[in-house]
């Protein structure tokens, strides 16, 4: 009975829908108030129906209903309730129901938060995020219905894939899809711009709360996906340049670029055609996302759905809403007002150089990542890219990223002079260069060398940038400090962020150029060596958990003889789908981890034991916090309020 | 460099941009969407049309038994051979895999195994655990013989001739019947060929 009014929540969700798309849009174009306003009570009806179809679905696995298809064939009676719960996102038709989800929740918060918004331009957004609620809804109940029952139902569900039970993963599609889909908001205010015929400051100010949440969520998502594939999978990689890591990168990427020209638009009113075209790539690329890990156009580690019906779905909402969108643009983009002037070398100047590398990297990434489908297309050849590719093609890219990084927050808006910003960095990009020199002959890595300078140059900037801007040295300490007080949120956010990339650049070269590896057979009481420490097996115990049962084995660790405490790893069978899983021992620490895999016990009672090295591994993962922390620091900040502006004028009157 | 050009019309206001380069992204989406178009007719049952008769392509897989030699094209030649795709992770392989064990008890035909997309160890203790039909097995962790073959999901079986040229793609577990009416057959015949 609940599944049938999940279901008919989701039929109804999919009418409000379709409401919110017709109504509000043609009510703009008629200027009728009374249809703009249906928009809103709509937006909020479709939230409160896929909350209750997504709420029937989950009461489904919470009771394991396996008369429910997706719940018998993901969902056991033995699996704790946590991970019942959290197996509702875990397979197709229930990871696109939240998205829908999230999708609705996006909409009902414009409808919410956006009353300030100029009411034709409020009507179209939502019109806009309807239509796509109504495709997304019809590609769900048509093609992938998660309430399909099944009869006659099995007496036992046939498990979960246990390498996705996980607290990280339970946590990693809805935190991605939070970004995913924020990102339609974006996409919906410059369609809707484009319709108006109109973008100015207040538009991008508008926008950019959006597009930040979005990319705080994206980076979010990434990071745990990244952390999640080096304790789970066993592998200790941290990023395999996977199509489906591909799928979620590559937004991220163009989205980094629209968040800092969305910046040039609300400050200098510069950059608007080219920050309407970022938003509507950026969803595309989203769109593009779902498409390649929905349709199993590409073989993956992840791919689970393979299936072309879905597929030809995905693919003409791609043409509709993108294409829609694109066409649009092509006719109207011209029609909008000219932006002023600003020099080459000025901060809109460098904004405009790092997008420009953000999209090269992006369609780097989007080349190795459909190059073999475009051959299979042209030549009929099988191929596949390798990580190699990514590397070498990559790399290059953000090391100008990182040099335009450096410089950019040196220079004045619209116009300055780049010989005092070189002059300023000359010291450091001369220590840098050193730093960069020494590291190289040490770690005997070229890599390695180029990027701990590049990392350490970054970094360099980014003091001096606070030392400039607090006046350090030029005044008393008290000042500065008061300077310092006085930067806005946004500042502190720009900082954490640029910040977190510095970290991230160091511990990306540090694992890919000084990771090592040794791989032994040793029983009990032996010892496998790699550097300067000694893991010695020390005991294998048998453990049971809750629907697994593991094999622990205990290794002692040394450094130059010295004890350094003991490390654990589990091998562990899952008996329900006849699975075995490896958790990896890992130490995380500051400088570097010791990662310890074992494989099964061979005939002569020995265990391949895999020990590796990461230095700087945390440093990754680290970066990537600080960046969406970073950017969570700037959504705070109040000029990002509704209606703050007013505010602000009016109690720094009242203090002067 | 759209706003390069952009700087040298502003002054003649709203026609900034030439129509072909706003008409740009919207043509580069058409182009994509007929590559992703192209990509869902390729029905992944049609492959073997592809692959069949063409040579084993080069490869060289770690054994799954820590020592032992890599397997590799090498060992498909001079006698007739299959070669099975199986993951721990599969549940149908498990189906067939009665059946893979008699086929090796046999003698019949070289029984080979690819261990795809396995963590280590999982695969071994796999066999370990329901027996070990084949003679040689190799580990595909990294799907590059699964791509190269066309591999779209597991169980999947290649049949081999003596020159190491694939001759017949069994898409599914192998039962009892698939054994004796589709797969002998075709392994007598090619058995039966002059080399």
């Amino acid at each position: 009975m609940i599944n049938e009014i999940g279901l008919v929540a989701l039929v109804l969700a999919m009418m409000s829908a379709l409401v919110q798309a017709v109504v509000p849009l043609w009510g703009a174009s008629r200027n009728r108030p009374a249809l703009m306003r249906v928009g809103s009570s709509a937006a909020i009806a479709q939230l409160t129906l896929i909350s209750l179809a997504f709420a029937c679905l989950m009461s489904a696995f919470a009771t394991s209903d396996f008369s429910v298809r997706i719940v018998a064939e993901n969902s056991h009676t033995l699996k704790p309730l946590f991970y019942k719960l959290t197996a509702t996102w875990g397979q197709h038709e229930g990871s696109m129901l939240l998205w829908v989800l999230v999708l609705a929740l996006f909409g009902a918060a414009v409808a919410a938060f956006g009353k300030k918004l100029p009411a034709t331009l409020r009507a179209r957004v939502l019109g806009i995020q309807g239509l796509l609620g109504t495709a997304f809804l019809a590609f769900i109940i048509f093609t992938s219905n998660p309430f399909a029952r099944l009869n006659p139902a099995p007496s036992e569900g046939m498990g979960f894939n246990p390498l996705l039970q996980d607290p990280g993963l339970a946590a990693h599609p809805p935190t991605l899809y939070l970004g995913y889909v924020g990102l339609s908001i974006a996409y919906s205010f410059s369609v809707a711009a484009l319709i108006e015929g109109r973008v100015d400051a207040a538009w991008a100010r508008w926008v950019r709360p959006w597009v930040l949440t979005a990319w705080c969520f994206l980076t979010l998502g990434i990071t745990m996906g990244s952390l999640w594939a080096y304790y789970e999978l066993g592998w200790g990689g941290w990023w395999f340049w996977d199509p489906v890591e591909n799928a979620s990168f590559m937004p991220w990427l163009i989205a980094t670029a629209l968040l800092h020209s969305a910046l040039v638009v609300e400050r200098r009113h510069s950059l608007v055609n080219w920050t309407l075209l970022l938003s509507i790539l950026t969803f595309t690329l989203s769109l593009i996302g779902t498409f390649l890990v929905r349709s199993g156009v590409l073989t993956s580690v992840h791919a689970f759905a393979v299936d072309p019906a879905r597929g030809i779905f995905i693919l003409a909402m791609i043409l509709g809403a993108s294409g829609g969108a694109l066409t649009v643009y092509a006719l109207r983009a011209r029609t909008l007002q000219q932006p002023p002037k600003f020099a080459p070398v000025s901060r809109e100047g460098a904004i405009l150089a790092n997008n420009l590398l953000l999209l090269v990297a992006t369609a780097v990434v989007f080349l190795g990542t459909f190059y073999p489908l475009i051959i299979d297309a042209l030549t009929s050849d099988k191929i596949s890219v390798g990580p190699s590719y990514f590397d070498t093609a990559f790399a290059p890219i953000m090391l100008g990223v990182i040099i335009v990084m450096a410089f950019g927050p040196m220079l004045r808006w619209r116009s300055d002079a780049a010989r005092p910003a070189l002059r300023s960095l000359l010291p450091l990009l001369v220590s840098a260069s050193a730093f960069g020199l020494v590291t190289g002959l040490v770690g005997q890595s070229l890599w390695g060398g180029v990027g701990m300078g590049f990392g350490a140059f970054l970094l360099g900037s980014l003091i001096r940038w606070c030392v400039v801007r607090t006046k350090l040295g030029q005044v008393n300490l008290s000042q500065s400090l008061f300077l310092a007080r006085t930067f806005p949120r946004s500042t502190w956010g720009f900082m954490a962020a640029h910040l977190g990339f510095a970290v991230a650049v160091f511990g990306i070269t540090a694992m890919s150029a000084w990771e090592t590896e040794s791989v032994a057979a040793i029983k009990l009481g032996e010892t496998a060596t790699l550097g300067d420490r000694t893991y010695t097996l020390l005991s294998v115990k048998i453990e049971n958990g809750p629907n697994y049962e593991a094999q622990r084995l205990t290794f002692a660790v040394s450094r130059s003889g010295s004890p350094e405490g003991s490390i654990e790893t589990e091998r562990r069978y899952y008996p329900e789908r006849d699975t075995t899983t490896t958790e990896a021992g890992i130490r995380p620490g500051l400088l570097e981890n010791l990662y310890v895999a074992a494989g099964e016990e061979s005939a002569n009672g020995a265990f391949v034991v895999r020990l590796n090295h990461h230095p700087l591994a945390m440093w990754i993962w680290a970066g990537g916090l600080l960046m969406a922390s970073g950017g969570f620091v700037s959504l705070s900040d109040r000029r990002f309020r509704v209606g703050a502006p007013h505010r602000v004028g009016a109690t720094s009157i009242a203090r002067a | 460099m759209e706003v390069g050009k952009q700087e040298k019309t502003t002054n003649t206001h709203a026609t900034g941009l030439p129509r072909w380069l706003m008409l740009a992204p919207v043509t580069l989406l058409a182009v994509i969407a007929a590559f992703f178009a192209f990509g869902l007719t390729q029905d992944p049952h049609s492959l073997p049309s592809t692959m069949i008769d063409r040579p084993m392509p080069d490869f060289s897989l770690e054994a799954l038994e820590n020592g032992d030699a890599p397997l590799a094209n090498s060992d498909l030649l001079g006698r007739v051979s299959m070669v099975n795709i199986f993951g721990s992770w599969c549940p149908s392989c498990l189906v067939e895999h009665s059946q893979l064990i008699e086929i090796g008890q046999s003698g019949l035909v070289a029984l080979h195994g690819v261990d795809w997309r396995d963590p280590p160890g999982a695969g071994a203790a796999w066999l370990a655990q329901y027996g070990n039909p084949y003679a040689k097995t190799g580990m595909d962790r990294d799907s590059t013989l699964a791509i190269d073959l066309g591999v779209t999901g597991a169980p999947e079986t290649f049949v081999i001739d003596r020159g190491g040229r694939i001759r017949y793609k069994q898409i599914g577990p192998i039962t009892q019947q698939v054994w004796s009416e589709t797969l002998l057959p075709i392994i007598r015949k090619l058995q039966s060929e002059p080399t």
